[in-house]
C-alpha cells in the first residue's frame, strides 16, 4: 500500500489551482478528501505525478444559501454537511445522505466535490444532487460552467468536466415548502458502498398532489441513474401505495447492475425496487408533515 | 464476619487475586498507542522487505530477472529461490509434516505466493523495486474447488510430490490428496445405521474465512555478524518453538537465537505457523549484515498467511423414534490450499475434529477427513478455536437440529434428551475423548428460563402465521483445550507442555514469566490474579512476562484456548512450591515446626494463634537474610505443567433472529451466552473475552468468506470487501455463567476466549436456519449475507406482497 511517488501542491485560492492544472495538465490530479483518490494510488491503480491539495481553499467550503439556491463550496466535508444548521432546516436530504457514507474519519476529510467528480456509479451524493435537481459549476481555463447534475456523468468514471477544469460549487434549488425526502441505502455495514440506494425528494402542491418530484438511484448501473418514468408517473398525483409499488418496479427494471459481492445483478435490481417503495413511502410522510 | 468471608474478601479485595475483576494492566499502554508492536520496532541501519508475489493460481516460472530492480538506487538485494537453494531454505517444513516453498522453485500454486523478496533503505523504494522485478509466468490451469482435484485428470498441483505415495500422515491415494484420517468404529457405526429407526443426512460447507487480526504478520531480523547472533522481533504466539525451528533451519546455536514477540495485536491463530516472508527477512539479514523489517500490508495478511476452515462436511445422524442418538458418521473433504500449513499437533491432521460428537452421549461414531490441495493460499488453522473444533462443533449443532426437524420435535427437547448426564463425568466419548466435567441440561435449562424459551416459540408460531421469518437458534456445544498431554501433542516432536518461572523480590514484589504469549489474552492481568491467590501478595505487584525466549521459560505458546488449562496450571503450582519454601521460612521466624503453620491467605500462623504470624512480605524479606539453616537463599520456583487432560469447556446459546423477507437482513434480536469455563479467573476479562468471540462468530455466521473465482483469484482482499463488523453492526450481547471446575487443573479452570466463537457461529447458523424451519428448509450455506438470504426467501415465494 505504497503509491509511486508525486509531487504534492497546496493551492491556497482557486485561481491557484487551476495555475497548477493548467501547468502540469493530464499529469495532475486534484486532491481534496482523499477518500477515493488514496486508495487507488496507494494500490498504484493510479499514479498521478502531482496532487493538487484543494481542501484548504477557503472559499471552497462556503456553505450558503442565496436567491433560492443552497450553495455548497465543492471541498466542504460531509462532516460539514451533516452539521449544517441551513441543510437541515431545508433540505435534510444532503445531511440524511452525508451520514451514511464512510464513517467519522471518513466523513472529516472526504468531501461533496470528490464524491460527485469521482464519477464511481459507488458515491452516494450523485443520486441525491438528481433528486434534488441540483447543478454544479465548474471552472477552467475557459471560464466558468454551471451543468446540471442530471447528464453530469458520461460512463464510469466518466464526468462532464474537462481535464482542466476545477468543480468549485454545488447549486441545489432550495425546496419549497410540504417538501419530503428520504435516501434509503441497502448495504452490509458501516463504511459500506450501497448494495443499492434510492434517493427521493418530492414537493405537494394543492390536494396533496406531487408538484415535483426527482428519484434517482446508486450504484445500480454504471452510472447514478434518474428515474424519469417513475417521476411523470407520480407527478401531479396523489401519491397512493399503488402508484408507489408501480415506481418500485420502474425501479427495478431500470437497473444495470453488476454481480459482485453484494449480489447478482438480479437481487440489486430487486433491492433499487424495495429502496424505491421505502424511500417515496418515507418521503411522502416527511413531506405530509412538513 | 465469618472465617470464610474473610477469606475471600482478603483474597478478592486485598490481594486481587482469583475472581477480582480487576482491571486489565495491558490496557492503559494499549489504549493510549502506548503499545510496542512489531512495527514499533526501529533498530539502527534497518532495512526495509517487500515481497514479489504470484499474481496467477497456478503457473510455470520461465523467468525472473531482477537486474531492473537492483539497479533502482536504495535497494540492496533481491531474493529469489535460486538464492535460497545453497542454503537449503528454498523449501522450509511446514507444522503439518508437509514442506512449503520458501520462494517459489520453479512453479507458483497459490495466488500471492511468494516469489521474490526485495530488500532496500525504506518502504518506498522497496514498493518501486518489487514493480520492477519481471517475472515470465506459463499460466497452468487451477483448481479451487477441492471435489474437483481429486478427479482423475485433475492437474497436478505438488509436483515436487511427485511419486511420493506416503504423506506424513499416511497414504496418499491421489496427486492431490494428503491424507486420510479416520477415527471411531466405522462398522459399528454402520451397523446402527442399517438398523436406525431414522436416519438424517446432511451436507454443510464451513467456508474459508481468515482469522484477520488488526495488525498484520511482521518481523524485524538483525544478525550481528561480529557475535554471530541472530535477533528476531516477530508477530509470533509461539517465540519458543519459532527459535528452536530458526535454529535447525539455520544451524546458528538457539543459545545464539534470539526469538522476542513483543505486543501483538491480535493473533486468532494466524499468528502460529512460520512463514516465508520471516524466514527471507532472515536470511536477508544474515547476507546483508543489517537489520531487515518484513511487514505485510493487509490485502498479503488476508491473502497469503494462514486462513481457517474450507471443511466441506457431511454430517449423518442415526437416531430412535423419541429422537435419541443412536450413532454418528462425518465425512470431511478438508481443503488446504497448495501447500499443507496446517497448525495442528503433529499426530493430528484434522486436529481434534474428533470431538464432533459434541455434548451428546452417542455410543457410536465414525468420522474420516481427507485433506486435500488445491490452488490456493495454505493453512488452515484454529481461528480463535482449539484445533477443527468449531468445524466439529458445527457439524454436530447442526446435525441435531436437523434431525428434530425431522422427527417434528423441539430442538432444546432433543438436545436434552441426548446430553451426557452430569453423573457420567469423567465420560469416554465414542471417538476416544475423556471429558473431564460438565453439567449441560443445567446450562440449557437456565438459559431457556432466562429467555422465556416457550414463549419465543409462541411468538414464533404467531409470527410465522404472518408470513414473517423468526428464527431461534441453540447451540449447546463442547470444546476440547488446553493441549497437550505430552504423550498424545507435540509440535515438531516438542511435548506441549506450559510454563511458569517466578521471582519473589525481598520487598514482596514478584516478577513471574511465560511460556505463552498474550495476544489481547489479558495475561498480565490474570496471571498475576492466580499467582497472587496462591502465594498472598497483591497482583498488582506482580509483574508477568512473555515472548522473549531469552528470559522466559520455555513454553508451547498461546493458541487453542491453551494458555490457562497450561501456563495458569503451572503459576499455580509454581506459586504452590513458593508456599513451602514460605511456610519452612515463616517457621524457622516463629521457632515453631513447619506442622504447627496453618496457611491464611496471606500468611503463614502458628495454628490458633493469629497473632504469632508472618506475612508473605516479612519472608520475602527473611528469603534474602534470615533463612533456617542450609536453606538456600532467595524464593523462587519453576513449575514445566504437562497436563494430565485437556480439559472440556461448554456453553449454551442462543440467538433470536428476524429477517426481512424484503431484501434480506438478518436482525439477530437477542443474544445468550451462557459460558461454563469452570473456575473464573477475572469474570470481567472473561466477558470481554465472550465480547470478542461472539463477534467474529457473528462475522463469520453473516459475512466472512474468502472466495476465489475459477482463475485461483482471491475476490475482495481487502476490509472493504472482507467481512469485519463494527459496534454498528454488532449484536448486544447478554452473558451468563455456570461453573463446573475441572477436576484435574489445579485451580479448577478451563478455558474460555474460544468458547463463544465455538458456540457462537453454530447458534447464529441454527437461528437462521430455524426461521425457515417450518418451510422444510434444513441447512443454508454460510455466509448469510442478504442476498442469499433474499434468494431463498424469493425462490420459497415469500417476498410476495399481498393484494
Amino acid at each position: 500500500m505504497i503509491p509511486a511517488s508525486f509531487e504534492y501542491h497546496r493551492a491556497r485560492t482557486i485561481d491557484e489551482a487551476l495555475e497548477l492544472l493548467a501547468k502540469y495538465g493530464e499529469d495532475a490530479k486534484i486532491l481534496a478528501g482523499g477518500q477515493s483518490l488514496l486508495p487507488m494510488m496507494k494500490l498504484r491503480l493510479a499514479s498521478p505525478g502531482h496532487l493538487v491539495d484543494i481542501s484548504e481553499v477557503a472559499q471552497l467550503k462556503e456553505l450558503r444559501e442565496a436567491d433560492g439556491l443552497i450553495r455548497i463550496g465543492a471541498a466542504a466535508t460531509e462532516t460539514a454537511l451533516l452539521h449544517s444548521a441551513l441543510l437541515r432546516g431545508k433540505c435534510p436530504l444532503i445531511g440524511e445522505a452525508a451520514a451514511q457514507i464512510g464513517d467519522p474519519q471518513i466523513r472529516n476529510r472526504g468531501t461533496l466535490g470528490g464524491n460527485l467528480a469521482h464519477g464511481d456509479p459507488g458515491n452516494d451524493h450523485p443520486s441525491v444532487m438528481i433528486a434534488l435537481g441540483a447543478s454544479v459549476i465548474a471552472r477552467g481555463p475557459a471560464g466558468e460552467r454551471r451543468l446540471p447534475m442530471d447528464g453530469f456523468y458520461r460512463g464510469l468514471y466518466d464526468t462532464q468536466l474537462e481535464p482542466l477544469e476545477l468543480l468549485t460549487e454545488i447549486q441545489v434549488p432550495t425546496p419549497p415548502a410540504r417538501s419530503g425526502a428520504a435516501y434509503l441505502k441497502l448495504k452490509r455495514k458501516i463504511g459500506d458502498f450501497a448494495t443499492a440506494a434510492s434517493a427521493v425528494q418530492l414537493s405537494l402542491g394543492e390536494g396533496d398532489t406531487c408538484a415535483r418530484i426527482g428519484i434517482a438511484l446508486t450504484n445500480v448501473a454504471p452510472m447514478p441513474l434518474r428515474l424519469s418514468g417513475a417521476e411523470a408517473l407520480l407527478a401531479g398525483k396523489r401519491i397512493t401505495a399503488e402508484l408507489i409499488e408501480q415506481a418500485a418496479q420502474i425501479a427495478t427494471g431500470a437497473c444495470d447492475a453488476a454481480d459482485d459481492f453484494h449480489g447478482p445483478s438480479e437481487y440489486r435490481a430487486q433491492m433499487a425496487g424495495e429502496m424505491t417503495r421505502r424511500a417515496l413511502a418515507g418521503a411522502l410522510e416527511r413531506a405530509r408533515r412538513d | 464476619m465469618d472465617a470464610a468471608s474473610a477469606a475471600e474478601t482478603l483474597n478478592k479485595d486485598h490481594l486481587m487475586g482469583i475472581g477480582n475483576a480487576r482491571k486489565r494492566k495491558e490496557d492503559p499502554r494499549f489504549i493510549q498507542g502506548k503499545g510496542r508492536y512489531i512495527d514499533d520496532i526501529k533498530l539502527p541501519d534497518m532495512l526495509f522487505a517487500k515481497m514479489v508475489r504470484s499474481p496467477h493460481g497456478h503457473a510455470r516460472i520461465k523467468s525472473i530477472n531482477t537486474q531492473k530492480a537492483l539497479g533502482l538506487p536504495g535497494v540492496h538485494a533481491v531474493l529469489t529461490a535460486n538464492d535460497l537453494k545453497p542454503l537449503k531454505l528454498h523449501w522450509m517444513p511446514t507444522l503439518a509434516g508437509d514442506v512449503q516453498a520458501v520462494l517459489a522453485d520453479e512453479k507458483v500454486c497459490f495466488m500471492g505466493q511468494e516469489v521474490a523478496m526485495v530488500v532496500a533503505d525504506d518502504r518506498y523504494i522497496a514498493a518501486d523495486a518489487a514493480d520492477l522485478v519481471e517475472v515470465e509466468y506459463e499460466e497452468l490451469p487451477v483448481i479451487v474447488d477441492p471435489h474437483k482435484a481429486l478427479l482423475p485428470d485433475a492437474p497436478v498441483i505438488r509436483e515436487d510430490l511427485a511419486g511420493k505415495s506416503e504423506g506424513a500422515h499416511g497414504k496418499r491415494t491421489h496427486h492431490n490428496h494428503i491424507f486420510t484420517w479416520e477415527v471411531g468404529d466405522r462398522e459399528a457405526a454402520d451397523r446402527v445405521f442399517g438398523q436406525a429407526a431414522v436416519t438424517v443426512k446432511e451436507t454443510m460447507t464451513y467456508q474459508r474465512v481468515h482469522p484477520s487480526p488488526l495488525e498484520t504478520c511482521g518481523c524485524v531480523a538483525s544478525f550481528d555478524k561480529v557475535k554471530g547472533e541472530l535477533t528476531v522481533y516477530l508477530t509470533s504466539q509461539a517465540p519458543h518453538v519459532v527459535r528452536t525451528v530458526v535454529a535447525m533451519l539455520s544451524g546458528i546455536p538457539e543459545s545464539s537465537v534470539h526469538v522476542i514477540s513483543p505486543d501483538i495485536g491480535g493473533g486468532f491463530g494466524n499468528k502460529v505457523g512460520v512463514y516465508p516472508g520471516y524466514v527471507v527477512a532472515i536470511v536477508a539479514s544474515i547476507v546483508l549484515g543489517r537489520p531487515v523489517k518484513w511487514v505485510e500490508e493487509r490485502i498479503e495478511n488476508l491473502s497469503t498467511t494462514a486462513f481457517a476452515r474450507d471443511y466441506h462436511m457431511t454430517g449423518e445422524l442415526a437416531a430412535d423414534r423419541n429422537g435419541r442418538i443412536k450413532a454418528l458418521r462425518v465425512h470431511v473433504l478438508a481443503d488446504h490450499g497448495a501447500f499443507d500449513a496446517c497448525a495442528d499437533p503433529s499426530k493430528w491432521p484434522a486436529g481434534f475434529f474428533s470431538i464432533c460428537t459434541g455434548s451428546y452421549d452417542i455410543p457410536a461414531a465414525y468420522a474420516r477427513v481427507d485433506g486435500i490441495y488445491t490452488n490456493k493460499a495454505p493453512g488452515g488453522v484454529a481461528y480463535r478455536c482449539s484445533f477443527r473444533v468449531t468445524e466439529a462443533s458445527y457439524v454436530i449443532e447442526r446435525m441435531v437440529d436437523v434431525l428434530a426437524q425431522k422427527l417434528d420435535l423441539d430442538k432444546a427437547e432433543v438436545r436434552l434428551r441426548n446430553f451426557i448426564r452430569p453423573e457420567q463425568f469423567p465420560y469416554r466419548s465414542s471417538l476416544g475423548w475423556e471429558y473431564d466435567s460438565g453439567n449441560y441440561p443445567a446450562a440449557l435449562q437456565k438459559v431457556l428460563t432466562a429467555v422465556d424459551y416457550s414463549g419465543l416459540r409462541r411468538e414464533q408460531a404467531e409470527k410465522r402465521a404472518r408470513g414473517e421469518l423468526m428464527g431461534i437458534g441453540l447451540s449447546t456445544f463442547t470444546e476440547v483445550v488446553g493441549a497437550g498431554p505430552r504423550k498424545t501433542c507435540d509440535i515438531l516432536g516438542i511435548a506441549m507442555f506450559d510454563s511458569c518461572e517466578i521471582r519473589i523480590h525481598p520487598t514482596g514484589a514478584a516478577i513471574a514469566r511465560f511460556g505463552t504469549k498474550s495476544q489481547g489474552q489479558a495475561h498480565e492481568t490474570t496471571y498475576a490474579q492466580i499467582l497472587a491467590t496462591e502465594i498472598g501478595i497483591p497482583s498488582d505487584v506482580i509483574q508477568i512476562e512473555e515472548g522473549d525466549t531469552d528470559t522466559a521459560p520455555y513454553g508451547l505458546g498461546t493458541y487453542g484456548s491453551r494458555s490457562t488449562p497450561t501456563g495458569g496450571a503451572a503459576a499455580a503450582l509454581a506459586g504452590r512450591k513458593i508456599r513451602e519454601k514460605a511456610r519452612k521460612i515463616a517457621a524457622h521466624l516463629l521457632e515453631v515446626s513447619a506442622e504447627d503453620l496453618e496457611w491464611q491467605g496471606d500468611r503463614f500462623q502458628v495454628k490458633g494463634v493469629p497473632d504469632q504470624a508472618k506475612t508473605m512480605k516479612e519472608i520475602a524479606w527473611a528469603a534474602y537474610n534470615n533463612l533456617p539453616e542450609g536453606m538456600e537463599p532467595g524464593l523462587e520456583a519453576v513449575e514445566y505443567y504437562d497436563p494430565p487432560n485437556l480439559t472440556f469447556p461448554f456453553g449454551a446459546y442462543l440467538c433470536v433472529v428476524d429477517i426481512d423477507r424484503h431484501t434480506g437482513e438478518p436482525k439477530v434480536r437477542r443474544f445468550y451466552a451462557l459460558d461454563d469455563c469452570g473456575t473464573r479467573i477475572n469474570p470481567m476479562v472473561i466477558e470481554g473475552q465472550i465480547h470478542g468471540g461472539l463477534a467474529e462468530a457473528f462475522a463469520v455466521a453473516m459475512g466472512q468468506e474468502l472466495v476465489y473465482d475459477d482463475s485461483g483469484t482471491l475476490q475482495g482482499a481487502s476490509f472493504m470487501d472482507y467481512f469485519v463488523p463494527t459496534a454498528v453492526e454488532t449484536p448486544y450481547w447478554e452473558t451468563d455463567y455456570t461453573v463446573t471446575p475441572s477436576p484435574h487443573h489445579p485451580i479448577g479452570a478451563k478455558g474460555v476466549a474460544e468458547s463463544p466463537h465455538v458456540g457462537g457461529v453454530s447458534a447464529f447458523s441454527n437461528a437462521v436456519i430455524d426461521a425457515f424451519a417450518h418451510l422444510g428448509v434444513t441447512h443454508l450455506s454460510m455466509p448469510y449475507t442478504p442476498w442469499r438470504l433474499w434468494q431463498k426467501i424469493h425462490d420459497l415465494g415469500l417476498d410476495k406482497r399481498s393484494g
